[in-house]
């Protein structure tokens, strides 16, 4: 391993003819081209359908539709991305998925903190129930559920005369029903992270006589602070991303979310028939690169989410 | 804080007990709102479904709601029994499953050792990876549909190109290639995020391992098959599991393809379009609880399996 038994062995092993060539510069680059000619697969692979959008949208619709086709646009155009910034409910749509996911991103880290808090740094009965119980949350399937929860969010007699409004088509039936996924989950890993903390932490804070209130939010929350920003992200990308309640429970074209505003693009002349490709297109690429650049900024972030996640379910 | 009381005198003692019934109540306290939300937005619903499916409930009906005990399940007009739809809705939902997890297994796992031997550009090839996990499955979809597009795809016309076929494959509305296309879209948005999965278990294997594989003159594959694959274990079933969980449940992808077409319709789509789309939220229900059970089922396998993998 040393730098000087590396260099003895040639010495006292002659060199066959087949190593001399593994160790020249050229028989390097030649033994590893395959693996370097997969990489540049995965790597097309992953990213071709983005480049292929990106080209769409900045085709004008004569090239769109034409075959054979033109990879690269002769004539480039942004007319794509004004037609869907005008289409009414693409806006509306954008601003309606940023409150619900922000509102569901604070509300579970509330939440979802406060129970961390008590799971991770108390003992106590019942504990490892509540563990489980969330944990079988994070892999409840939601259509199971979504009888009910139509009922309930068109306002329902929950019997002892208590009453639900009617919260159908309204962002408060998406910001209540989502978090049913992304509450469990944050419980889950917040609880990791405040348990990793040394165990002694607060003792000095409440030698000082500071309140278990005062510890979690003066001691606690900044330390777990990466355990924050991690899962409040992966609690928005999973808001954002929502389909099949959203679909379920909006209805006019002025509260969709992203999702629902994807796929109701219609053409100018309003026949279903033919889709308006380019105009799609350019809404894909706009919704998609803030997920892109939130990811490429915080990958370790999210990797680490997502394993401590997975790793430990 | 608590092993402090060694031999202590009772007055202490009695102290500790204090503190430990004031601890469990502030726990408890903390943890109401998570709680309250968790009983209000899965439990209590969860229970209100299963009430549900024993009663001819319709969507904004007029008529009172009948109990109708097992009718929704075996015997009523409408039963799942006797469901034709339903049984292929499951059937197409299990394919789906089979071919898009084995897929993602298979190809997932050489990324991930492709991505963790080390090479110049790894943490930009790891950023890359991710970018198809977080867009939303609907854009994913929607690129990918008009990627397939009979008449003016990518795909068609490379074929065309390439003389493979004439160009003009309807993948989407051809019943022979539907499926294919919709797992196409899951296999390229979730296997990058299997690769990170598996690549998060292959680098908690020693390295020292390897080393001394090495040195006894075991091959690449000899290392793969006695040292890899058997450390991978736990993180390529925990994998599996989310995994085939994910993909029981699946929705976006078959609705942004094919609507609420009868042939291709999984098991989540049916049973929203029969609580939204026709309003019987009674057998609707009834759909819930079964696909409730058939996720349980595989769950279970599941976890036998562990069991038994741990003794």
């Amino acid at each position: 391993m040393s730098t000087a038994a590396e260099t003895v062995q040639p010495v006292a092993r002659p060199a066959s003819r087949s190593r001399a060539f593994r160790k020249s510069r050229f028989g390097r680059i030649l033994l590893r081209s395959p693996f370097y000619f997969l990489i540049i697969i995965i790597f097309i692979y992953a990213l071709f359908p983005f480049v292929w959008a990106i080209r769409s949208s900045i085709t004008p619709d004569n090239a769109l539709f034409a075959t054979p086709l033109q990879y690269f646009p002769k004539h480039p155009t942004l007319d794509n991305y004004k037609a869907a910034f005008q289409t009414d409910f693409f806006w509306h749509s954008l601003i309606n998925s940023a409150v619900v996911a922000i509102t569901v991103t604070l509300l579970s880290l509330l939440v979802g903190s406060l129970a961390a808090y008590a799971l991770g740094r108390f003992r106590f009965r019942g504990r490892g129930f509540v563990m489980y119980l969330m944990l079988s949350m994070t892999i409840f399937p939601q259509i199971a559920i979504l009888g009910a929860l139509y009922t309930m969010v068109a306002g329902n007699n929950l019997g002892f005369g208590i009453h639900l409004p009617n919260i159908y088509d309204t962002k408060w039936a998406l910001i209540l029903t989502y978090l049913i996924f992304t509450l469990p989950f944050t419980v889950w890993v917040l609880t990791s992270f405040m348990k990793a903390l040394p165990r002694d932490l607060e003792e000095a804070a409440y030698v000082d006589g500071a309140t278990p209130i005062q510890v979690f939010y003066k001691v606690l929350l900044p330390l777990i602070a990466p355990g924050l920003v991690t899962t409040g992200l992966l609690a928005f990308i999973a808001a954002w991303n929502e389909y099949l309640f959203a679909l379920s429970f909006i209805q006019t074209p002025t509260n969709y979310t992203v999702p629902i505003a994807i796929t109701s693009f219609v053409g100018k002349s309003g026949s279903a028939f033919q889709q308006p490709w380019g105009e799609i297109m350019a809404a894909t690429v706009i919704v998609t690169i803030p997920l892109i650049v939130l990811v490429l900024v915080l990958q370790k972030r999210i990797l680490a989410g997502l394993t401590a996640g997975a790793v430990k379910g | 804080m608590s092993s402090v009381a060694t031999p202590a005198p009772t007055g202490r003692r009695k102290a500790g007990r204090n503190l430990q019934a004031r601890q469990t109540r502030l726990a408890w306290l903390l943890l109401l709102p998570a709680l309250v939300v968790v009983a209000f937005v899965a439990i209590y619903p969860l229970g209100k479904t299963l009430y549900q499916s024993f009663t001819d409930q319709e969507f904004l009906q007029t008529t009172p709601t009948h109990w109708v005990g097992f009718d929704n399940y075996c015997c009523g007009p409408l039963s799942l029994r006797h469901d034709t739809i339903f049984w292929q809705s499951v059937w197409q939902t299990i394919k789906f499953t089979l071919i898009t997890v084995s897929f993602e297994f298979a190809l997932g796992l050489i990324i991930a050792l492709v991505v963790n031997s080390s090479f110049k550009g790894r943490g930009v090839m790891r950023a890359i990876m991710l970018v198809p996990w977080a867009i939303p499955t609907v854009v994913a979809a929607q690129m990918w549909k008009w990627m397939l597009d009979d008449t003016f795809g990518v795909v068609n016309d490379a074929a065309h190109r390439l003389h493979l076929s004439d160009g003009r494959t309807a993948f989407i509305s051809d019943p022979h290639t539907a499926l294919a296309a919709v797992s196409a879209v899951d296999i390229w948005k979730t296997t990058p995020f299997v690769a990170l999965l598996l690549l998060a278990g292959l680098q908690v294997i020693p390295g020292d391992l390897y080393e001394a594989a090495e040195m006894d003159g075991a091959s690449q594959l000899q290392q793969f098959w006695k040292i890899t694959l058997p450390l991978l274990a736990p993180a390529i079933l925990v994998t599996l599991i989310f995994r085939t969980l994910d993909a029981l449940r699946v929705f976006d992808v078959f609705y942004v393809f094919f609507g609420n077409r009868a042939d291709t319709q999984t098991m989540a789509i049916y049973n929203q379009q029969t609580i939204v789309g026709s309003g019987y939220v009674g057998y609707g229900s009834a759909i819930s609880v079964a696909i409730f059970l058939i996720i349980s089922l595989f769950v279970i396998i599941y976890v036998t399996f562990l069991r038994v993998t741990d003794e």
